[in-house]
């Protein structure tokens, strides 16, 4: 049971610690590799010519929008069911980074698709339920702040991710389940439809966007955990808190 | 209450009770499988008007909303497009290889529209059948093709055509 000590926030706090800079020196690392494949090695595509080389950013970024959405709802229904407090600061930790992912999402869709379809935006059902996951995100960012007791805001802020999950699939799918201006999935289980060394830079962006994510959240989490924990004998020990003081 | 005491105090309610967490872990699922209903209800009833384009099958069966603005979508039939002699207006036909509708547009299009390529209409059916429409998107497909690749599909389809002329 020696993994569950990491379930207090102290253990956490300083385990997160360590871990961060790994994540980070990845995250650029792979960035830079990914960048490189995506504008400069990697062909241009017959129709869209250099315009489909936003899919570096878009792809990966539409991908986290999505995972980080389900990471956080898990660790919210950890948080209602199990009752930990560092369940709820792990849900909280993930939603600005979700928020930006989708933002970016949504902003770099757009420049595409004024090249490509000739508008920035269509209300079809694609964009209409990320933009519906951008204000998922927002909202519970807001809901959070609306309430002063953290703990009650833990519970609300749950739910709300909990109730908002059911449109994670409905993003997913919605290419295949009506007509959308928005084209379906390149990649699918088995096959992808694009040239290897574009998807060998797509994958290459898609864990450098994942390695950031991680880093950020951890961050952020290490923030919250001492913010909320600021009271407590362990935090005082610290030895940056005691620099400080 | 320092933070220590709290946890102590979680974990003896934790722990004393393992049924209450089940218990609510399962009103959790079953609260979750109401929101699903519920969205699933939704998502049905509100049916085709999520749709973003009808197809032209859709609209030879009059599925398509009669009397106003909507969208068809579907492929630019080769050989279909004609430019008018004032350069701006511009005939098509758009195609689900079922049914065709004809489509009459001045503006501008986009980069990507041509023909054997998706694309979506915004507008109206006139009297005559004819879709006049306000606005023409190109809608792309999900292959992302490089040049060379596509030179030897090129290459390959010709091969085969020759093939076939010959015998």
């Amino acid at each position: 049971m020696s993994g569950f000590k990491y379930a207090a926030p102290a253990q956490f706090y300083s385990l997160a610690g360590k871990m961060v800079p790994w994540f980070a020196v990845l995250a650029a690392i792979l960035a830079v590799i990914g960048l490189a494949i995506g504008l400069y090695v990697a062909p241009i595509d017959v129709t869209q010519k250099d315009s489909y080389r936003i899919i570096f950013i878009h792809v990966p970024a539409a991908w986290m929008s999505m995972f980080l959405y389900v990471v956080m709802a898990f660790w919210g229904a950890m948080a209602l069911g199990l009752n930990t407090r560092l369940s709820a600061m792990m849900a909280q930790s993930i939603a600005p980074t979700g928020a930006l992912m989708t933002a970016l999402a949504l902003w770099t869709g757009a420049l595409w698709g004024k090249p490509t379809w000739g508008t920035y935006w269509a209300w079809d059902a694609r964009m209409t339920s990320e933009l519906i996951l951008l204000f998922l995100y927002l909202g519970i960012i807001a809901l959070r702040n609306a309430i002063d007791d953290p703990r009650r805001a833990d519970k609300a802020c749950s739910v709300l991710a909990l109730v908002g999950v059911v449109n994670v699939p409905i993003i997913y799918y919605s290419v295949n389940w009506w007509n959308t201006l928005h084209q379906g999935a390149t990649i699918k289980m088995g096959k992808a439809s694009i040239d290897d060394i574009m998807l060998a830079g797509l994958l290459v962006m898609v864990f450098a966007f994942w390695f950031y994510s991680i880093a950020v959240t951890l961050v952020r989490l290490r923030a919250i955990i001492l913010e909320r924990e600021a009271g407590a004998a362990w935090v005082a020990r610290l030895a940056e808190v005691k620099e400080e003081r | 209450m320092s933070a220590e005491q709290e946890t102590t105090q979680e974990t003896v309610t934790a722990s004393g009770s393992i049924k209450s967490r089940h218990k609510r872990f399962l009103w959790i699922a079953v609260g979750l499988v109401f929101v699903v209903a519920i969205v699933a209800l939704v998502l049905n009833a509100l049916g085709s008007s999520i749709t973003y384009f009808y197809s032209p099958t859709d609209v030879m069966q009059n599925k398509a909303p009669q009397g106003r603005a909507f969208r068809v979508g579907g492929m630019v039939e080769g050989g279909s497009v004609v430019r008018g002699t004032d350069g701006l207006t511009v005939y098509f036909n758009v195609t689900d290889t079922a049914e065709t509708v004809s489509v009459v547009y001045t503006g501008i299009l986009p980069d990507l529209f041509a023909e054997e390529k998706g694309v979506v209409a915004q507008g109206k059916l006139d009297d005559h059948g004819v879709f006049q429409a306000t606005q023409v998107l190109a809608k792309h497909d999900e292959n992302y093709v490089a040049p060379e690749v596509q030179a030897a599909l090129d290459e390959a389809h010709k091969a085969r055509a020759a093939e076939t002329l010959k015998q």
